[in-house]
């Protein structure tokens, strides 16, 4: 049913990646749009917080003190939930989550008289990090996205392209063309009012029938063994209380120690998200309730790279992230490529901090340098995630990797130069050699313009990326250094002859 | 920028052993190579009263990350006291807008300028050292300016260092948007206070033959033609 997944591990280098996206004006188009739609009201309902930056950061010390005692809070989660009647499952990886949650899946489905193979599920990225939709496929069991743009994703053969805004790619004209396919639906309307008509009515025979839910979660209370999931729709609602099984997926990273913490997040992260004061469905399910939703909950927790991430001093605070894929919506690279680039569910700045710590380095080795380190995702950050600096010192283990024996130095004309630049940088004399050959080595290759400057339009090799579409002005004919020596010489003549 | 600051009454120096401040390999992913670059830096401007810099995104390299690489250079055993040394320094460090707004607490530097400008913030003048508004009240104090606004101003050029090389499709891209911004505003000139933006901006208004011109803040405060009421200055 869905198309094929967005891996790190087999995913194109970013690069490549983004120059088929830059290629696509449509995309680009629908990009520019929902993002400067979602930033323009994300701005307004940030500016009437006179305390923002003060929840700011209170998120990111909630987090950062989270994070230094996270073993014991996920311990202290696991024992409230289980009081509450909840059964919590621990899993090291993605193969362990997907079996763990299909065979539940599975074992419920058994355990329902008449029921079909088929689950229904709840907008969630942890799942799509997993790749769970194919798992269930493998099995046999068909899962219903719910979210109206997990559906649209679903039903186009599509990928998420953003953590919040999945099918932020397509447009009205594109969805309803996948709607009319997929539904049968030959004369349906294009407007939004027609467009969720659709899906309710595709969507409310399954919330009755199927009784089996998949959740992910936006926050693991420790004190009192809750989660806590947020939404727009109230499919997801449906999802949480009409099914007699309840599975949820979330990484450990999700915890949270009080109750009284969703004070801060539930004010920064609808506001961040989505540009709203506060979500229309704030869910906060406790264990199991006797003639009441769900009679089976099941909660896995996920690690597959997190703990790695925590142990990495300087690349910890990627775990703050509450997903709120503000980043996402101010980052002028995501702007131009949109999701599907980054070759992770996890897109965007945050993306190209995460799903290379993830994989533990081994994949997505160009994701931190897809960024301009403009500091526009750290500015809307809501838990003060410093993307620039995870961004480098990613860079810096993606160097360390390349360079750590000397054949891998020389196969790298990058690392060579980078090398180079650092001796002559050292050394004043070496400097001046250096900027008297650059000058002479410019002059073959530089032209005189209109105005009688000289520019270069040509350059070879890995520097041939900046002549695509800039020229390059040309090194003058006197250095500053010259100038500053003439002059300092021409001055003191000057002054001797005065003192004569 | 030395026409000014000696315009102002300040003397200039220039210590000839200065060469780079490190940031390319930096944020490249080469910190083992900017590393030694530190020390030498230090040594360099240790004994000014006032270090003044044309390009804020060398002034956040120097803010941010050198206080964390002289303890790395410090725990390692090498260059004993550069860790007190880089805390005395830096805040005598400005970038150049910063020094006349923040340091000497100017926004007429007497400059003429009679040209159509507008003004591009650079991401690390904008983000990381909050200049504000200073670099356009230095601009709106410039006789016979028409200074005019840039939309999208808060938007990255694309430059990023070897960002452009290493990613050029999207930074062509974001450069397209920037360019279009600028030719919006039927500026002339279009200036700002970081020369790798500017190379960058003016490198492809020239490859699209626009005439725009890129200028550097300080060449535009520099400007000190005469006067056409009062007949010079």
């Amino acid at each position: 049913m869905s198309g094929t997944a967005l891996d790190p591990r087999t995913a194109s280098p970013f690069p490549m990646a983004a120059h088929a996206a830059v290629g696509n004006s449509q995309l680009r188009k629908n990009v520019r749009h929902a993002t400067d739609v979602i930033q323009s009201k994300r701005a307004r309902v940030v500016s009437e917080m006179p305390d923002w930056q003060a929840l700011r950061e209170s998120g990111k010390r909630i987090r950062e003190h989270t994070m230094k005692y996270l073993d014991s809070y996920l311990l202290q989660f696991e024992e409230n939930c289980g009081r509450a009647g909840g059964k919590v499952h621990w899993a090291r990886d993605a193969a362990e989550a997907r079996k763990i949650v299909v065979d539940l899946a599975r074992q419920a489905i058994a355990s329902t008289p008449g029921a079909a193979n088929e689950v229904i599920k709840i907008k969630s990225m942890t799942t799509e990090e997993v790749h769970l939709n194919n798992e269930f496929e493998a099995a046999g069991i068909r899962p219903f996205e719910t979210d109206l743009a997990e559906l649209i994703i679903q039903l186009g053969h599509d990928q998420p392209s953003h953590i919040v805004v999945p099918a932020l790619h397509k447009n009205r004209q594109q969805i309803r063309e996948i709607f009319q396919r997929e539904m049968n639906l030959p004369n349906l309307g294009e407007s939004p009012q027609d467009l969720a008509d659709a899906a309710r009515k595709f969507l409310r025979e399954k919330f009755l029938r199927v009784p089996v839910a998949i959740s992910g979660a936006n926050f693991l209370i420790a004190e009192t063994g809750s989660v806590c999931g947020v939404e727009s729709e109230g499919n997801g609602r449906m999802c949480l209380t009409l099914p007699n099984t309840l599975i949820t997926l979330a990484g450990i990273d999700k915890v949270i120690p009080r109750f009284q913490d969703l004070e801060v997040f539930l004010q920064t992260l609808p506001r961040s998200a989505t540009g709203e004061r506060m979500n229309p469905y704030n869910s906060i399910w406790t264990g199991v309730h006797a003639g009441d939703g769900p009679q089976n909950f099941h909660i896995v927790l996920i690690d597959n790279g997190r703990t790695d991430v925590l142990a990495d001093e300087e690349g910890r605070q990627t775990l703050h992230c509450i997903r709120c894929g503000a980043c996402q919506n101010a980052c002028p690279v995501y702007r131009q490529t949109g999701g599907h680039a980054y070759g992770s569910v996890y897109a965007g700045p945050i993306g190209a901090i995460l799903t290379p710590q993830l994989q533990k380095m081994d994949y997505g080795e160009s994701l931190p340098y897809a960024s301009s380190l403009c500091g526009a995702c750290y500015e809307v950050c809501p838990v003060k995630i410093n993307i620039p600096e995870v961004l480098v010192h990613l860079r810096n283990r993606v160097v360390k990797k390349k360079t750590a024996s000397v054949l891998g130095i020389l196969a790298s004309p990058e690392a060579i130069a980078m090398r180079a630049m650092a001796f002559i940088f050292l050394n004043e004399r070496r400097f001046r050699a250096a900027q008297r050959l650059g000058r002479i080595s410019d002059q073959a290759i530089a032209h005189k313009d209109g105005a009688g400057e000289q520019w270069i339009s040509w350059l070879p090799g890995i520097l041939g990326g900046w002549t695509q579409v800039r020229d390059l002005r040309a090194m003058p004919r006197q250095s500053f250094r010259e100038w500053w020596e003439q002059r300092s010489s021409e001055n003191n003549t000057a002054r001797v002859k005065n003192d004569g | 920028m030395i026409r000014v600051l000696e315009r102002l009454g300040h003397t200039v120096l220039f210590p000839a052993g200065q060469t780079c401040c490190g940031q390319m390999h930096y944020n490249t992913g080469y910190q083992q190579d900017a590393l030694p670059l530190l020390p030498r830096f230090v040594e360099q401007f240790a004994s000014a009263e006032a270090v003044v810099v044309p390009s804020s995104s060398c002034v956040a390299m120097m803010r941010e990350h050198y206080p964390f690489m002289a303890e790395r250079l410090e725990s390692a055993g090498e260059h004993p006291g550069l860790v007190e040394a880089v805390k005395n320094l830096l805040p005598r460090i400005w970038e150049f807008s910063e020094f006349l707004t923040k340091c000497l607490g100017l926004t007429d530097v007497g400059a003429y300028y009679p040209h159509r400008v507008t003004y591009h913030a650079s991401c690390h003048g904008l983000r990381s050292l909050g200049l504000g508004d200073g670099p356009l009240s230095l601009l709106r104090s410039v006789q016979g300016i028409d200074l005019v606004p840039l939309e999208n101003i808060e938007q990255c050029c694309g430059f990023g260092g070897t960002f452009a090389i290493k990613n050029a499709d999207v930074s062509s891209a974001m450069l397209a948007e920037k360019t279009t911004a600028i030719m919006n505003t039927k500026a002339e000139v279009c200036t700002a206070c970081d020369n790798s933006c500017l190379m960058h901006i003016g490198g492809a208004l020239h490859r699209q033959r626009t005439g725009v011109h890129t200028v550097h803040l300080a060449e535009i405060l520099a400007g000190d033609a005469p006067h056409p009421e009062t007949g010079g200055k």
